[in-house]
């Protein structure tokens, strides 16, 4: 009765009193339960509190209480996002044992909206890379292929939501981290725009791209997560208020397309994808021109400088974010420390894992005197110029679209010694982050693996309504989201 | 391929991270972030002289909020998560020397 219901589903049979709350909770938490152990998408689980909620909302069905949007529906969180049940890890050694003394906005709005969570989902350490294989923790492998990476940082979340451990999911995207690891485990991710969902909670990496958002079976289901939490909060001094950019709604909108509906494209983007990738992306082109969509060929002369300017900008500001692992307030610190500078730096050099320790490195090496001006400063101005390139995009069309990654999910362990070539596979989604506008990842077809291949439509600025809406058009016409891995304990 | 960061400029950066590498690790970084930062001087190709640097994409600047007293985390709770403690305060180890005046 359970399988195969997308979260609105599942949320409309527990309203009406068909499902029970508890009977979806404890659905999810038996496939957990099963395949968890082979999958390692979550790292900690929380069946006690999840049936406590479940039972609650249950209660308020049946004495005809008002329930939220998100009533019964089981729910896994990232855990780099602050929840005062358990411990909230960062996929770190440093964190292994913290556990938050509050709520992270996003977490509250979910509770407010009657959901259930379930558990902590792992990720690359402090959401940095593309495979969770940076987890310092645990292992995540694609539900698709256990030999092949789920993609990163969100790592267990999309394969929570790939294996159906879980009937939606939130994670993180600083440069990536949500619409990776949805193509690459064939589901819907959304990354909103830069202030568009607080970050209040959010355990920070790179402050001034970091942004909260969905990963989902379907298009519904992202306008569904991204209505309960989206707006202002005063907490987070970045996130934007009604006044310059309103929560509109998202979810009665999504079913209806977009007429004459343009579509800026730079076909010498889409040609650098391998040719399963360009091929299921270009045969998606093709079915928006059948929807009645144009395309326009557009320049982007700055997109390829994305990944240099990122990797400096992403890396100073976290050298600068994870000063605060002292070895004092909270986290790890070394057994091994004499005196107070060895409680850093043993601390950070033991609880750190390699891929945080170079990030930290990189930033702090680029912001250090004398390099400055050479490095932070002139990709702050490159950084421009990318954004440039997508407001002169969007000047022409009402959205753009190009692949989410140029392959695949790859191998375990194929990008890991030389992490170069782990940063040159992120060349599709930095440069979203960079210019703070919004992306999604939606599943456009499969490579003759059974690997699933991810679409990534573009808009400007607090366009979600926008973005959901061109993605639904494609959807409704497909049937790729409705695929599922085989899985096997 | 050309040193872009030596290893004498690896361990003065490791050291202003607070990072205690070991040999190996100063080592692989090294060679590692070298490369990083070989790959990053692509970014002199373009001409940056008239841009502006943009720090964040948001569409507001200063944000203020009214001044009032509201309830934060109790001394409990902040202190709860600490590796070391002693009575309401956090406790590290001695970072002044005794002063023999």
């Amino acid at each position: 009765m359970l399988e195969g219901l997308n979260a609105i589903q599942l949320r409309e049979n527990i309203r009406s009193g068909k499902i029970q709350s508890r009977q979806a909770a404890e659905y999810a938490l038996k496939r957990i339960e099963k395949l968890n152990p082979s999958i390692g998408a979550y790292l900690n689980v929380f069946a006690d509190k999840a049936m406590e909620q479940a039972r609650a909302i249950d209660a308020k069905v049946a004495a005809g209480k008002p329930v939220g949007l998100l009533a019964g529906v089981p729910i896994a969180v990232k855990d780099n996002i602050c929840y005062t049940e358990g411990t909230t890890t960062c996929g770190s050694k440093i964190l292994a044992n913290f556990r938050p003394p509050y709520n992270a906005h996003v977490v509250e709005k979910l509770l407010a909206a009657d959901a259930v969570i379930l558990g902590k989902t792992n990720l690359d350490e402090f959401a940095m890379g593309s495979s969770t294989e940076n987890s310092g923790l645990q292992k995540t492998v694609n539900p698709w292929d256990k030999s092949r990476v789920p993609g990163g940082s969100s790592g267990g979340s999309a394969a929570a939501m790939a294996a159906g451990l879980c009937f939606a999911a939130l994670g993180s995207d600083t440069g990536g981290s949500i619409r990776q690891p949805a193509s690459f485990c064939g589901i819907v991710g959304l990354k909103p725009t830069y202030g568009r969902v607080s970050r209040y909670g959010l355990v920070a990496y790179g402050s001034s791209l970091d942004q909260i958002g969905p990963l989902t079976t379907c298009v519904e289901d992202a306008a569904m997560m991204l209505q309960v939490i989206a707006g202002h909060d005063q907490r987070d001094s970045t996130s934007v208020d009604n006044q310059t950019a309103p929560v509109t709604d998202y979810l009665s909108q999504v079913e209806k397309p977009i007429d004459g509906l343009k579509i800026a494209i730079v076909p010498e983007l889409i040609d650098k994808a391998e040719a399963s990738v360009r091929n299921a992306v270009r045969a998606a082109l093709e079915l928006y021109k059948k929807l009645g969509a144009t395309l326009v060929e557009v320049q982007m002369p700055h997109f390829d400088y994305s990944i240099a300017a990122y990797y400096v900008i992403a890396t100073a500001e976290a050298s600068s974010n994870l000063a605060r692992y002292d070895g004092c307030h909270y986290g790890y610190r070394s057994p091994n420390a004499h005196d107070y500078i060895e409680v850093y730096s043993k601390s950070r050099a033991e609880g750190f894992g390699a891929e945080v320790k170079r990030r930290i490195m990189l930033g702090t090496f680029a912001l250090s005197s004398g390099y400055y001006d050479a490095y932070y400063l002139k990709a702050l101005k490159v950084r421009n110029l990318i954004r440039r390139d997508f407001t002169n995009a969007f000047a022409k069309a009402d959205c753009l679209m190009m692949p989410v990654a140029p392959s695949t999910a790859f191998k375990f362990g194929e990008k890991m010694d030389d992490p170069l070539q782990m940063y040159l596979a992120d060349v599709y989604t930095l440069a979203v982050n960079l210019a703070g506008v919004p992306g999604i990842s939606i599943p456009c077809g499969f490579d003759d693996k059974k690997l699933p291949i991810g679409l990534q439509i573009i808009g400007p600025a607090f366009s979600e309504d926008k973005l959901l809406r061109i993605g639904r058009m494609f959807e409704s016409k497909t049937n790729y989201h409705r695929q599922k891995p085989t899985l096997q304990e | 391929m050309s040193q872009n960061i030596n290893r004498q400029q690896v361990e003065k950066v490791a050291h202003l991270s607070r990072l205690d590498l070991t040999e190996q690790e100063l080592e692989l970084f090294s060679g590692q972030l070298s490369a990083i930062v070989e790959y990053i001087q692509k970014l002199n190709e373009l001409k940056t002289d008239d841009v502006e640097p943009l720090a964040h994409c948001l569409p507001i600047h200063n944000v203020f909020r009214q001044d009032t007293v509201r309830p934060s985390l109790n001394v409990e709770k902040a202190l709860e998560n600490a590796p070391d403690r002693v009575d309401d305060f956090f406790k590290v180890p001695q970072i002044l020397e005794e002063s023999g005046a």
